[in-house]
């Protein structure tokens, strides 16, 4: 039995006619319970589907992934291993895909040795379709890039440093 | 035709969606699904499901020849392909006919005819539609050369597809290059096609669309439902039917979309969407999207329809249920998509682990979502976590329970719109209804929850 909006709709009618406020359902594939707010009157659900994912094996399909896609590595969030001092770390402000380039095949937007003032765009991070524009908020000179394009980063990773100062 | 096995080559909320109505119809569901989403309760749903690929859409849910191999595999007549990814792809409906399998949507000609908006903009010019001053975009040079002749501000739209995806308003020449830079780069993630096109802005547009169902000979229309309420051009908020328009205007409306959608002997669901200048009353046509939309649910409600079903039918050559004056339209329905998007930090996309989930319900409410406790809502897709609908016998009524409905959703593990929406459904003017698509923007900034 797949249980439908329908369906919780009938037991809610079912349950307004009774005194009890409160309804748990469990079988081997969902779990629901109902609940009524004593002073609204009002009914709220939470519902899990149990039943687990039947996955069948597709045929094998030949296809190159495009190198944007070769990212494996996930760039964790670590605290800075470079000691250089005064070297300005640009960090990910969100979880995404780092890209150093605003199209595949285009000119990135910083080099090593890239003079950056503090808005300019230094990558852009693709999180939830998304494109986000990283500045580099530190006027200075790009001195190591830490990561791959398309490679996954996780919130607070550190993308590149930078050494401040004027050109 | 009879289809007995549906393959879902999508995922999140529109594949538990598209899973609901197979199952009431008995109809199997094979379910494609990307790594990130093989313990998704769309994968629970399903009667099974098959991983077309890493979690990185290009590579999966855009991937026609994955998405053709699973239909195969999984011994589906039948692919339905949602909203986004490849529901509007030429390439894959091509790839369904040559696999022998029954593709969910328009014909090929009728994609190519709509898909590509530059197209769509020349075929509605064709069936008598007006459309939104603008051209193609192949460079700078021409962006700026257009623009002059068009006035600023002016707004770059992907040719690729609709949904805000490559979307951006530029004020001014100066902005031009990097808001191409980054339109092109959405619109190559989103729809794997780069190209652009400019279109003058209508600061005082309202956004309104009219859905129509075709079978190939015959068309009819379910209303309109208006959608202004964006940010960043993504619609947040939907409502059917359009409130405080004159009746003449909306049977213009209807009456534009349906020219459109027989000059194409358009076969199956879509939406014919217009900018509507309220000042001098009249409408241009913006785009046709030739698939199911996130904010169908609001035209299902009024009108008594399951969307997603007259889809199978049309797909399977059955004839349109009904005549254009068997439609009724019953009370007023209004959406609110809630996403996973931090209100407290300017919509930063927060994905992570659900860890509950409770949502209201009772008559007149009803909840379209893929979460559950334990969900994941992996940083690859867009933010969509679930849209709540409310159907009241007017728009009063309506409002009135989407209050109270919304202060019993519960979600943790991530952050979410909902202060928006609450805010938004006590607001005055939203409340007097037909507000324009600038409102959203002038509300948050007053609310310090967007940068001015």
């Amino acid at each position: 039995m797949k249980l439908t909006n329908e369906d919780v709709q009938e037991i809610l009618q079912l349950l307004d006619a009774t005194p009890y406020d409160e309804m748990h359902l469990e079988t081997k594939r969902f779990k629901l319970t109902l609940r009524r707010n004593r002073d609204s009157g009002q009914w709220t659900q939470e519902s899990q589907v149990l039943s687990a994912p039947n996955i069948i094996r597709a045929s094998p399909v030949q296809t190159a992934a495009p190198a944007a896609d070769a990212a494996t590595a996930t760039a964790a969030a670590r605290p800075a291993d470079s000691q250089k001092t005064g070297w300005i770390e640009v960090r990910a402000h969100l979880p995404g895909t780092f890209y150093r380039a605003p199209k595949p095949g285009a000119p990135p937007f910083v080099e090593i040795g890239s003079h950056v003032e503090e808005d300019t765009v230094v990558c852009i991070i693709e999180t939830m379709k998304l494109m986000n524009a990283v500045h580099a908020q530190t006027r200075g000179e790009v001195v190591e890039l830490c990561l791959e394009n398309a490679q996954l980063v996780e919130k607070g990773a550190v993308l590149m440093r930078i050494q401040p100062g004027a050109p | 035709m009879i289809l007995r096995r549906i393959l879902i080559a999508n995922r999140g909320e529109i594949a538990v969606r598209v899973i609901r109505t197979c199952q009431r119809l008995g109809i199997e569901t094979v379910l494609a699904a990307s790594e990130a989403d093989l313990d998704s309760v769309a994968a629970r749903l399903a009667d099974s499901t098959v991983c077309i690929g890493p979690a990185n859409s290009s590579a999966s849910y855009l991937n026609v020849k994955a998405v053709i191999a699973a239909a195969v595999s999984g011994n589906a007549d039948a692919i339905h392909p949602g909203y986004g990814f490849l529901s509007e792809n030429q390439k894959l409906a091509e790839a369904c006919i040559r696999a022998g399998v029954c593709f969910i949507g328009p014909t090929v000609e009728q994609l190519d005819a709509v898909g590509d908006k530059l197209k769509a903009r020349a075929n509605a010019a064709s069936a008598g539609l007006a459309g939104v001053p603008g051209g193609e975009i192949r460079s700078l040079n021409e962006a700026q050369r257009i623009a002059e002749e068009l006035g600023w501000p002016i707004l770059i739209k992907a040719v690729g597809g609709g949904g805000g995806r490559g979307m951006k308003l530029v004020q001014e020449p100066g902005k031009l290059a990097g808001a191409m830079e980054l339109a092109t780069a959405e619109a190559q993630a989103s729809f794997g096609d780069p190209r652009l096109y400019l279109e003058r802005f209508l600061s005082h547009g309202r956004h309104i669309e009219v859905q129509i169902l075709g079978d190939g000979e015959d068309v009819i229309h379910l209303g309109t439902r208006d959608c202004s309420i964006q940010r960043r051009y993504q619609k947040l908020v939907e409502e059917a039917p359009a409130p405080n328009i004159s009746e003449a205007l909306r049977e213009e409306m209807q009456r534009a979309a349906l020219a459109f959608a027989r000059y194409l002997k358009y076969r199956g669901l879509g939406t014919a969407e217009f900018l509507v200048d309220c000042d001098r009353d009249t409408f241009y046509f913006l785009e046709m999207n030739a698939r199911i939309q996130v904010e169908h649910p609001v035209t299902e409600c009024i009108c008594g329809v399951d969307l997603v079903e007259e889809q199978i039918a049309v797909a399977e050559s059955r004839k349109l249920r009904w005549k254009q004056d068997e439609i009724r339209f019953t009370g007023h329905a209004i959406e609110c998509r809630i996403n996973a998007e931090d209100c407290a930090h300017h919509f930063r996309p927060s994905p992570g682990t659900v860890t509950r989930a409770v949502f209201p319900a009772g008559l007149g409410i009803r909840f379209d979502t893929h979460i559950q406790a334990g969900a994941m809502v992996p940083p690859q897709y867009d933010s969509l976590l679930g849209k709540l609908i409310i159907h009241g016998k007017d728009r009063a009524e309506a409002l009135q329970l989407m209050r109270c409905a919304l202060a019993n959703v519960e979600i943790a593990g991530v952050a979410t719109n909902l202060p928006l929406h609450d805010e938004l459904m006590r607001d005055d003017e939203f409340a007097r209804g037909g507000v324009s698509t600038a409102f959203l923007q002038q509300f948050l900034q007053t609310r310090n929850m967007e940068a001015a």
